[in-house]
């Protein structure tokens, strides 16, 4: 499956990267390429195989439904690029 | 004693206790050749104060505490992929710029906690996606050794290129990676030294900024398989915050090293003989099945049928992954956030920032994520590179159901290239340097990589032996039977 430029655009939005429209047909070159490689996948008889969810067999650890942290506002905003009265600062989301 | 940042981590550790050492000495000596190796350029962060402090403590816990940890007073650089409180820790990406977390992730914390000593962070391949420390935001990591009296620049590997760079220079007595497809054990076959990822669910992940959760695993750059089997020890263990961290005792993997191998049975598999192998490799491979042999080992042809599919299922896999686990760099929470224009929204904030941060590797990756998770396509690439990557673990699973011990194959298909040698051929082609490596991570096996040749460029190589899980102790002990018997003591001669 070849990858057009209207495809490249519609991805890199998805992925919320902006690509100049110049760059695009370049992408979709570059996206494909990589597509073709992925293609001899196809070669595989997958019939009745489960899609691996795993790698080891394991059931995932619970844990006691506690608070175990919290109350440290000042360090989670410490890294923020725009932070204001205690909380992470947005362009304007809702008009 | 003179060239203390020389030692191996076993050596240093015996002359710390006989008295003949302090941690003092051992890290001034690496922050001195740190300072020296600036063209390396594998160092990117130094932490001097840190180093200085943690060691003086670490001498006085050694006078204190005769039953001190074995990393106890031993210096180590971390690559930059782990967070490490108060200190930049960026994964080699712009978008991370400036960012200095509030926490230490588990593995160095575990480190700190036994003793060791941090020098500084290390460079690597933006978020870990590389095989040649070329995608750093740092620039690229230079491999200490050269082909001969050619002075052109050649690649440490990658992605834990700066780790393998500053271990082979002897900067630091051992380094942390990180290994997602090889990134610990191409890097270590690259520069000459040894380097192991262990079962996945060995090392917690938590602290370490991740790319391909199912995948990634943290292990040890170190100069001999002795360090390498100390230093997993004090990095590996049950970690409640990561949840696919296994609750299993972590035995005491230096105790494993016997030597002995007599009737364990080698498995070659024959798919790992590709086409156009360069007859170096060959001869390479050729010598250490010879030598398995002569220690005693069973040497058994094994069938692992779908290899050839490993790399295209990596390749949706991973970057899938990837593109799930990088959403967060948003602009919002840390690092780089893009200057915008009037009336730009948040979307726009998103992609400008995303477009500013990453590289171009990076973007790609992500990408080709998106693409194959995206309604219509999910199934046709997602689930089918799970379908196969289960059909990969399965063919590992048959020959140690069949009584292989251990697996041996090449390290890598060539040894390190030239810095730039590979920026006009295609991604695949970069791709192909996990080629041996990959099915590891997929099957989530422990593999280490250790050196036991140069090439006719005076070139170090390497071979790969792959376990079963859950036993590293048993595959390092493998590996310190082929390090012997090839006998590999050959150093980069200093030009930095």
């Amino acid at each position: 499956m070849s990858i057009d430029t209207d495809t490249a655009r519609k991805v890199a939005h998805l992925a919320r990267i902006a690509v100049k429209e110049d760059d695009l047909p370049a992408l979709a070159g570059e996206l494909s390429a990589v597509l073709a490689f992925m293609e001899q996948l196809n070669e595989v008889d997958v019939e009745g195989v489960e899609p691996m969810t795993s790698v080891t067999p394991m059931r995932l650890k619970r844990r006691a439904d506690v608070v175990t942290d919290g109350n440290m506002v000042d360090k989670i905003l410490s890294n923020a690029p725009d932070a204001r009265e205690g909380f992470f600062a947005v362009p304007k989301v809702v008009e | 004693m003179s060239e203390l940042n020389k030692l191996t981590i076993a050596a240093a550790r015996d002359a710390l206790r006989k008295g003949e050492v302090t941690s003092v000495e051992l890290t001034e000596a690496c922050l001195a050749a740190i300072d020296g190796a600036g063209a390396l350029n594998a160092f990117v962060h130094k932490t001097p104060e840190i180093a200085r402090e943690r060691a003086k403590a670490a001498d006085e816990r050694l006078k204190a505490d005769e039953e001190a940890p074995a990393m106890c007073g031993i210096p180590v650089g971390i690559k930059d992929l782990f967070c490490t409180k108060g200190v930049p820790s960026q994964a080699a990406s712009n978008i991370l710029k400036g960012f200095r977390p509030e926490y230490e992730s588990t593995v160095s914390q575990q480190l700190a906690d036994a003793g060791a000593v941090m020098l500084g962070k290390l460079n690597m391949d933006e978020f870990a996606m590389g095989s040649s420390n070329e995608t750093s935001c740092y620039g690229n990591a230079v491999n200490p050794w050269r082909r001969g009296n050619d002075v052109a620049q050649l690649t440490p590997g990658g992605s834990s290129g700066g780790s393998a760079a500053a271990v082979a220079a002897a900067l630091c007595l051992a380094a942390t990676g990180t290994d997602t497809g090889g990134s610990i054990r191409q890097p270590a076959a690259f520069t000459g030294i040894t380097g192991i990822k262990p079962t996945y669910g060995r090392c917690s992940r938590w602290g370490i900024v991740a790319f391909a959760s199912s995948l990634d695993q943290a292990g040890p750059m170190t100069k001999d398989v002795r360090d390498a089997a100390i230093m997993l020890g004090a990095m590996c263990g049950h970690d409640p915050k990561d949840s696919t961290s296994a609750d299993l005792p972590v035995p005491d993997f230096e105790a494993a090293l016997t030597g002995d191998i007599r009737g364990k049975k080698i498995g070659i598999p024959r798919e790992y003989r590709m086409d156009g192998m360069p007859e170096e490799i060959e001869k390479l491979w050729a010598d250490g099945t010879a030598m398995m042999k002569d220690a005693g080992a069973e040497i058994v042809d094994i069938s692992l049928p779908h290899t050839k599919y490993a790399l295209p299922a990596y390749y949706v896999v991973a970057p899938a992954e990837a593109s799930s686990n990088l959403a967060r760099y948003d602009g919002v929470r840390y690092g780089h956030r893009a200057k915008l224009s009037q009336g730009d929204g948040i979307t726009e904030m998103y992609e400008k920032t995303r477009a500013e941060g990453f590289g171009h590797e990076v973007q790609r990756r992500v990408m080709i994520g998106t693409y194959v998770l995206s309604a219509g396509f999910y199934d046709a690439y997602y689930n089918r590179a799970r379908k196969v990557r289960a059909l990969i673990k399965r063919d590992f699973e048959n020959v140690f159901a069949e009584g292989i011990d251990a697996i041996l194959t090449p390290a890598t298909p060539s040894a390190a290239f030239g810095l730039g040698e590979m920026a006009d051929s295609d991604p695949i082609a970069m791709y192909l340097n996990d080629v041996f490596t990959v099915t590891v991570n997929l099957a989530g096996l422990p593999g280490v990589a250790v050196p036991t040749g140069l090439d006719r460029q005076g070139l170090p190589l390497g071979l790969q032996l792959i376990g079963r899980p859950w036993e590293e102790g048993d595959l390092l002990n493998h590996a310190y039977v082929l390090e012997r018997a090839a006998g590999f003591v050959s150093k980069p001669a200093k030009w930095w």
